[in-house]
């Protein structure tokens, strides 16, 4: 048994008091979950601290918290690994962020959270006819979208998702890999339609600028960025959805123009947007009024100094050698007769790493500083029987 | 006050699927649940739902399955329904959108499970619970315009008119502190089970057992109640579940001694016998000295015998489980488990369209007992037991409302529930804490009304049960507040698992033989010519049990040893 000390915000809407810090401190074995933290302080101190919360197991979703400044399940942190994450030993709780706080660690999830989820169309449209038994679809389409049927809902990802901070129409994380688990379901007989619907939206697919906090976030390993990006290449790549957002146009740029210098040319980034992804198609008039109605951006690019006068004229440029190297990568990667797209449920986040330290797709298991670390002290048997 | 045809209340798998059903036949529906939906316990169901799908599998060998694993205790017309009836419903789900996993063909795959002579046991990984709630509930969410969602209230009484017709409930809006009369002319208990009751549990905080307290509150019986299902592998340290489909991937049980000590007890189906057969197995090599870790409480589950490929697609969660909560990488070395209380048999009595004998009260899931687990519930039939009853409820409560006029419930009916609520907040800080007794109640269950009972034991825990019932009545809480008040909800709560728990008690008691989930060291046989009945106990005028039986149907399977 140890001692932790939690440090909980509190708030009650009916004393008109604002939002306070209180502290508990509560012996428990140092690899139990802060939530059983919580419910202890909560039973032996004071039976008002309020928290959702049910299985204990994180399956059921109700308990997302931040703890020391991070998203994540209450049930699913150690203790242990929370104080050595804190700032002053002492475990801070306090609610999610991005969605309004009805008391104490209870968020308002219906106000945002599944208000973006029910705008996904979050239902399966049966493709017709529907067979007598079971649609006949590929093994692996269902395993696929196992990844994202494994969400459950907590709002973690919600939570610290930096786009929605600066855009609260965005469609965010958690309600864009729900429409990845219909758009990738064979079933479906909307694939198309939903794909353009989730570009064209001016908060959609394209509102994601890649700072993969929702992976992070996830307990779950669902990395609702990576299905922001399947949905992407579905949309721009395989079914050329060229949306009124310039974002499908945005990334084919992006991506000849890493393949033509190895590095990113800003001031080409836009010109090359618009109308047409080459160097000439700039003059074109329908890319030139684009360009006037993009000035501000571009004035704003150059007073942040992003671009400058003398990179417009002399474009950085790789080593010959690297550069060859930037192009093997691409060769490689577009020279696949299919895409790999990185599963959970399909790879195993450290399939075939006999002992290797870095799982490939670290990221995707939720490896944030206050999940649960593999190794920790715990039930460990004491050797393992003969068998 | 709002109205509707049917009301249901809880909205996991089996309430959902009701106002679903219902919403379908043309009723007005309103569907409340204490927490969120997608919250309910059913998100935990694991392993998969069974179905006789397979070309060379039958139903009627499911329900023998089924009748054989719930020790004859079972009702045989139920179990018919519901076995033939599994196909049809588990394409219901495919076709609404359920990812079930698929073969090599492109077909539902299909896993074996417990008690079961045939794989017919249709899975999302080990999330299954899970992958239908939230479809149903993208369902509710396609039909918002015809159901409406009450979430986060909580139903705090049934309302029983003047004829003794169920006429609505009475509930409180968790997040503002209102509470209002619900008027119905149907009201469907799906409020699931009372695991709670027991510590450690594989059961969520919110398994308290309401919607059993309520109807015993009113009047309805409760049926079997002291079948309690022990899981076989539960984390030895808290409870946690740790699927049935892992053994039903190949994982192997173990004792002290590295030995599959399952051909002892279970010779054909060694690790895949029924749940009650495993769970006792293994606490008899516990209580033998066979037993592992560092009090000998445990025994391992060695899940290395299955290719690590198919433990990373089809047993994710376990393997999350195992690294989070027990620092067990189970693809590299078994993992300590142990008997744990998963499930009870029992509940609100109910037939085969859920109604209990309270007209107007239907009871569908863990919450009812219909019966077909009778003493034992085979795995992967509780999300079917949910789904089926669930639907029947809600079709034949949809086809009542159109027989009748809404019933009225004058506005004074709210009085008591206000001032019930209002006297706990006022109770003074003499007694005894709620989580003091509720900590009680749960180690006392454990010891003495778990896998092996006797009349001492018992005797003894009952006592105990009515010391605490006293003790709850003067429990003080802390929150004084209307917005988000848990602390009451739980002092609440607190009497309905005391009820369930007494009730559990008293059947076992009453009951003199062993069956199924029930062993009676004191009369460890089963006993056909007496006891092949099932234990009803009614709230008597003073407030006392009241015990009766009721006669086990049998259609076409006589009773006979079981072996595994």
């Amino acid at each position: 048994m140890s001692e932790f000390t939690l440090r909980l915000r509190r708030y009650n809407p009916e004393s008109g008091a604002p939002a306070y810090w209180e502290e508990h401190t509560v012996e428990l074995e140092p690899h139990r979950s802060v939530l059983e933290a919580i419910l202890q302080a909560k039973a032996q101190f004071d039976g008002s601290i309020g928290i959702r919360c049910s299985c204990r197991a994180a399956i059921c979703g109700s308990c997302g918290v931040r703890i020391n400044g991070r998203p994540d399940l209450a049930c699913h942190t150690h203790l242990d690994a929370a104080q050595r994450h804190s700032r002053d030993g002492v475990i801070e709780v306090e609610p999610m962020g991005n969605m309004p706080i009805i008391k104490d660690l209870i968020v308002d999830m219906e106000a945002v959270h599944w208000k973006k989820i029910q705008r996904v169309t979050p239902w399966l449209i049966a493709k017709q006819p529907v067979p007598e038994r079971e649609y006949i679809v590929p093994r692996e389409t269902m395993i696929d979208v196992t990844q994202s049927m494994a969400c459950i809902q907590c709002g973690a990802c919600v939570s610290d998702c930096l786009s929605m901070e600066v855009d609260p129409e965005f469609i965010g994380p958690a309600a864009l890999a729900k429409a990845y688990r219909f758009v990738g379901d064979p079933r479906d007989d909307q694939h198309f339609e939903r794909l353009s619907d989730l570009a064209e939206d001016p908060h959609g697919i394209y509102d994601c600028t890649h700072c993969f906090q929702c992976i992070d976030a996830c307990p779950k390993g669902v990395a609702p960025m990576s299905q922001i990006m399947r949905l992407r290449r579905l949309a721009g790549s395989d079914h050329k959805i060229v949306d009124a957002n310039n974002g499908e146009r945005h990334e084919a740029a992006f991506v000849s123009l890493v393949r033509q210098y190895g590095l990113l040319n800003e001031a080409e980034l836009l010109p090359r947007s618009y109308a047409g992804n080459s160097p000439l198609a700039k003059f074109k008039p329908s890319a030139q009024k684009e360009l006037v109605s993009s000035l501000p951006a571009i004035a704003k690019a150059l007073l942040r100094r992003k671009v400058t006068p003398a990179a417009v004229l002399k474009p950085h440029k790789l080593e010959r050698s690297d550069l060859q190297a930037v192009k093997r990568i691409y060769d490689t990667i577009e020279g696949r007769d299919e895409r790999v797209e990185l599963n959970l449920y399909i790879s195993g986040y450290d399939e075939d790493a006999e002992g290797a330290a870095t799982p490939p797709a670290a990221a995707a298991t939720g490896a944030g500083q206050t999940s649960a670390e593999p190794g920790q002290p715990g039930q460990t048997p004491g050797g393992s029987p003969t068998r | 006050m709002p109205a509707h045809d049917v009301l249901i209340i809880g909205a996991g798998l089996a309430g959902q699927r009701a106002a679903l059903a219902a919403a379908e036949a043309q009723s007005s529906v309103a569907i409340m649940s204490k927490v969120h939906p997608v919250r309910s316990h059913s998100v935990a169901a694991a392993g998969g739902i069974n179905a006789a799908i397979a070309i060379d599998d039958d139903w009627t060998e499911h329900a023998y399955d089924t009748v054989k694993g719930s020790d004859f205790l079972g009702d045989q017309d139920a179990i018919e329904i519901m076995c033939s009836e599994a196909p049809k419903e588990a394409m219901h789900l495919e076709h609404i959108g359920v990812t079930f996993h698929r073969n090599d063909n492109g077909e539902l795959d299909l896993r074996a499970f417990g008690g079961a002579s045939k794989k017919r046991t249709a899975y999302v990984a080990d999330i299954t619970g899970q992958a239908i709630l939230h479809v149903l509930y993208e369902q509710l969410m396609r039909f918002h315009d015809t159901v409406d969602r009450y979430e986060e209230w909580f139903a705090t009484s049934l309302i029983l008119d003047d004829d003794g017709n169920c006429a609505g409930a009475v509930a409180r809006d968790i997040r503002t502190g209102t509470m209002e009369i619900f008027r119905a002319k149907s009201v469907i208990l799906a409020s699931g089970g009372n695991g709670q009751c027991y510590k450690p549990t594989t059961n969520a905080l919110i398994c308290t057992g309401d919607g059993m307290a309520q109807a015993y509150e009113i009047g309805a019986p409760l049926m079997d109640m002291e079948m309690v299902q022990y899981h076989p592998t539960t984390l030895a340290e808290n409870g946690f579940l740790i699927t049935e489909g892992a053994r039903g991937e190949g994982a192997h049980l173990l004792n002290s001694e590295g030995r599959r000590f399952m051909e002892d007890y279970a010779p054909n189906k060694m690790e895949l016998a029924s749940r009650d057969v495993v769970s006792r197995a293994e606490q008899t090599e516990i209580n033998e000295g066979r037993g592992v870790g560092p009090d000998g409480q445990g025994i391992y589950l060695d899940i290395t015998v299955v290719p690590r490929k198919r433990v990373l697609e089809s047993l994710r969660e376990i393997v999350n489980i195992g690294r989070d909560f027990a620092g067990t990488d189970i693809t590299r070395e078994p993992i300590m488990i142990r008997p744990g209380q998963h499930y009870i048999m029992g509940g609100v009595k109910t037939d085969s369209d859920g109604q209990t004998p309270i007209p107007g009260l239907y009871a569908a899931g863990e919450v009812a007992c219909v019966s077909v687990h009778g003493g034992n519930r085979l795995g992967a039939n509780s999300l079917l037991d949910t789904l089926i009853f669930g639907r029947r409820s809600g079709e034949h409560a949809a086809r009542r409302a159109t027989t009748m006029a809404m019933p009225s419930v004058p506005a004074s009916r709210l009085r008591a529930d206000v001032d019930q609520i209002a006297s706990i907040i006022g109770r003074d800080h003499g007694g005894r804490r709620i989580s003091e007794i509720k900590d009680e109640l749960g180690a006392l269950m454990n010891e003495y009304v778990a896998v092996y009972r006797d009349e001492a034991g018992l005797t003894g825990a009952l006592e105990t049960v009515r010391r605490l019932q006293e003790e709850a009545a003067s429990a003080y809480i802390d929150d004084r507040g209307t917005v988000f008040n848990q602390d009451v909800l739980g002092a609440i709560e607190l009497r309905y698992m005391l009820t369930c728990a007494e009730t559990t008690v008293v059947a076992a008691i009453e009951r003199k033989e062993s069956r199924g989930a029930q062993f009676r060291t004191d009369y460890p046989e089963r006993d056909d010519a007496q006891w092949l009945k099932h234990i009803n106990i009614t709230r008597g005028a003073d407030g006392a049990p009241q015990i009766s039986d009721s006669p086990v149907t049998i259609t076409q399977w006589q009773p006979e040893e079981r072996k595994y």
